[in-house]
């Protein structure tokens, strides 16, 4: 099919009404999502997350489902949240970490997870370094994957969240403004996110120093861009906060940590100066004096252990509506 | 796959389906004061009792009773709570349409009380087997009665008989049960859809 009529094609066959499942199989990326599946997504994990506040936090619902979770980079927050979100669920969970298995012998992806396959596993999250592990992945096999972040390109499950607990702390996330902060040009976080708040009818900014920020990503997004950190607070009412992802720069895009600090790290004084109020987030792990002082990430206006308590409900969530539409694999 | 949504607006019948009313507004009025009046009889000052709707379509008729029994008995208040079953269904990816849950609200534990479920159309009774496990997470009663507008008979898959019934009817399997109210449809009625 052309592209133009490519595009026609999704308008007409996503599902427009709600009730419907999601349009897609595997979650990937929240680029292939439309606004209808996260609308689906959030109305699901508000009842997880009144499941998660009762006395027995468990629910049996998938107790014939068995997931495994493939981590090919470190991970602490996500592979518990994703565990935790799996058990509550009554799954059978299986970890899974490269460091440990036979990739250090040589073997490539399709095999090594064809062979997890092989042993009657129904959906795989997985994170890789490389960008598009998990595409090329759902291209080959079975299961229902989750993509729980692929080197630079997408995080998911944690757009869905921080957009979730944001529509939990302001009532909606529909014309909010909200601005990114931080190393926008080596975070997930910070596409999927973008992704997402856009969908859901958000204004969005990036903020950051030039270096970290991609040169064209304002007119390809249709996004704000701003350098200076205390312009970006000033019109935002949600400010997510991002890492300095240092093991992924290459080469040096700012002088010291200490620079950086001092140019773009949010403080108390840097907040009270703006004469408003407004949401902190950061999707961990914070660098404490660095991005984020312990002031503001301690204080009343940051959600941060909010966005982790709902991660659980999200991923919940994710996991029901994806494992309730896979086809039982022909034997 | 097909897909439901688990809500009261799903299933609106044909127009050409033949209806069959099986209940109209005021013989309905006069079963769910018959209903109240047993459930009284049974429980007298409701002290250890309490009333459990079932997410979607049970919640309408469990909002009318609770706000009965709260006009018969002056003074009176009944903990009352909403459960949704979705997740504790047994027919979870066997083929069936993924279902959309509900609201479950139910801010009281039910650890020692006698709990009444109630449902509008009691059929396989296998809501209520998945609305017995679901209950358990919220405490262990020391009693569960079932409280049923519509009773099916002879088409249950599961050894599960009502306590309480409205209206008892043969059917078969084609033909559909569906419960107008007036809050939500406009007209109060029971109807069988063939």
């Amino acid at each position: 099919m052309i592209p133009a009529n490519a595009r026609l094609f999704r308008i007409f066959c996503v599902p427009l009404v709600p009730g419907m499942p999601l349009s897609v199989k595997h979650l990937l990326g929240i680029r292939d999502l439309t606004r209808q599946d996260i609308d689906l997504i959030f109305q699901t994990a508000d009842n997880f997350k009144e499941i998660l506040k009762r006395p027995i936090k468990k629910v049996p619902t998938l107790r014939d489902t068995t997931i495994v979770n493939v981590f090919f980079e470190n991970s602490t927050r996500t592979r518990i949240s994703f565990e935790l979100a799996e058990r509550r669920l009554s799954a059978d969970v299986i970890n899974f970490t490269a460091s440990a298995s036979s990739v250090r012998k040589g073997e490539t992806l399709i095999d090594t997870v064809n062979n997890i396959l092989a042993m009657k596993v129904d959906m795989v999250v997985m994170r890789h370094s490389a960008v598009g592990a998990p595409h090329f992945l759902a291209g080959h096999i079975q299961a229902a994957i989750v993509n729980a972040g692929d080197g630079i390109n997408e995080h998911p499950t944690q757009a869905l969240l921080d957009a979730f607990s944001i529509r939990e702390r302001l009532g909606k996330v529909e014309g909010k403004k909200v601005a990114i902060i931080g190393d926008i040009m080596h975070s997930r976080v910070a596409l999927s996110g973008i992704y997402c708040l856009q969908k859901m009818g958000a204004e969005v900014m990036v903020a950051g120093p030039p270096t970290l920020i991609p040169k064209y990503i304002g007119e390809a997004f249709g996004i704000r861009v701003s350098y200076d950190l205390r312009e970006a607070l000033a019109w935002c009412d949600v400010a997510n906060i991002l890492r300095i992802q240092l093991e992924r720069q290459n080469m040096p895009v700012f002088s010291s940590l200490r620079e950086y600090s001092q140019a773009y790290g949010v403080t108390r004084a840097i907040l009270e100066s703006l004469g408003k109020e407004i949401v902190i987030m950061h999707p961990g792990p914070i660098n404490r004096g660095v991005e984020l002082n312990s002031d503001v990430a301690d204080s009343g206006n940051s959600i941060i252990l909010q966005q982790v308590e709902n991660g659980v409900a999200i991923r919940m969530a994710v996991l029901y509506l994806l494992a309730g539409q896979r086809e039982e694999p022909a034997d | 796959m097909s897909f439901v949504r688990n809500s009261p607006d799903r299933e609106n019948p044909p127009i050409h389906r033949n209806l069959k009313t099986i209940l109209s507004e005021s013989r309905l009025s006069i079963t769910l004061d018959r209903l109240c009046h047993q459930l009284i009889e049974n429980h007298l000052q409701f002290t250890d009792t309490v009333l459990i709707g079932l997410q979607p379509r049970g919640v309408f008729l469990s909002d009318r009773i609770h706000s009965r029994l709260t006009h018969l008995i002056p003074g009176i208040r009944i903990p009352y709570g909403k459960l949704d079953i979705t997740f504790y269904r047994d027919d979870f990816n066997k083929g069936e349409a993924l279902h959309i849950p509900n609201q479950t609200h139910i801010d009281f534990s039910i650890e020692n009380k006698k709990v009444v479920l109630v449902d509008d159309v009691l059929y396989t009774g296998r809501t209520i087997r998945s609305a017995l496990d679901a209950m358990l997470d919220f405490g262990r009663p020391v009693q569960v009665e079932l409280l049923v507008l519509i009773d099916r008979r002879f088409s249950r898959e599961l050894p599960i008989q009502p306590d309480y019934t409205g209206k008892s009817i043969d059917s078969i399997i084609s033909q559909k049960v569906r419960v107008f109210w007036k809050d939500r449809d406009g007209k109060e009625e029971v109807v069988l859809i063939d």
